[in-house]
């Protein structure tokens, strides 16, 4: 059994929906206090990412198995106007929102595996993982 | 929501206990100092001991709120914050160099004391 849930993103209170589900799902398969904090909060940048460029989109979450590990994969998928130039956002402190810039490279570092595709005007789909020590 | 702000003698104490969303943590900032603009506070306290995740949009909201507040002559401490938190926020690569801070409440409250000088 696999299942997989999703949290649809189109106002900002579903940012905090989002993580917790995350959160929730984390705790759930046993990852510690630490690494929930991390996934919540890679979840909480992945959901606020898809609220102010795209509107709309969704992040979904489901346990992944392998033969000596477990964890969670999330995966938000939108259809706004897409990333130009990935290499510049992967870059620490790059913001186009007056953000800090840490969004995308935080992520990437506060999970174990970080996957993104992204064409201009056809949308994002970023891809990570975690896995329990 | 709205986060309650507490005064006492000087100083506002603020213990932030419910799940922060963006629109909240705005709202914060700008009763924040709309109530040091009224009470003439020199010491802020915001303790964090029940918050389970800073983001990088908090962790803005939070930096500015003390740097705001400095502007206006009010030194902020924040206390509290959770390990989890602590080793979050520098993956994400959010320092927040020249923020206060203090172990808890009680600290913080020692160290706005000092600095202020009484």
């Amino acid at each position: 059994m696999n299942p997989r849930s999703c949290v649809n993103i189109h106002k900002e209170w579903d940012i905090v929906g989002a993580r917790q589900l995350g959160r929730e799902m984390a705790k759930e398969i046993g990852f510690g206090t630490v690494d929930q904090a991390r996934i919540a909060t890679a979840v909480s940048e992945l959901a606020r990412n898809i609220y102010l460029y795209a509107k709309n989109g969704q992040v979904c979450f489901e346990y992944i198995y392998t033969n000596s590990q477990k964890g969670i994969l999330m995966t938000a998928v939108d259809t706004g106007p897409g990333i130009k130039d990935i290499s510049r956002v992967m870059q620490d402190g790059y913001t186009t929102s007056g953000g800090l810039g840490a969004g995308l490279p935080g992520v990437k570092r506060l999970m174990d595996e970080f996957d993104i595709e992204s064409a201009a005007g056809e949308g994002t789909k970023i891809k990570a993982i975690k896995w329990i020590r | 929501m709205r986060i309650p702000i507490l005064k006492l003698h000087n100083y506002l104490l603020i213990s932030i206990q419910t799940e922060i969303d963006d629109q909240t943590a705005i709202k914060f900032q700008e009763d924040l100092l709309a109530k040091i603009h009224k009470t003439g506070a020199t010491g802020v306290v915001i303790d964090l001991t029940s918050v389970d995740i800073i983001d990088s949009f908090i962790a803005k909201v939070l930096g500015d709120v003390v740097s705001m507040s400095d502007l206006m002559g009010a030194r902020v401490v924040l206390t509290g914050i959770q390990p989890a938190v602590a080793m979050t926020l520098i993956d994400l690569g959010i320092h927040l160099q020249n923020v206060p801070t203090a172990l808890d409440l009680e600290q913080g409250l020692v160290k706005l004391h000092q600095e202020l000088g009484g």
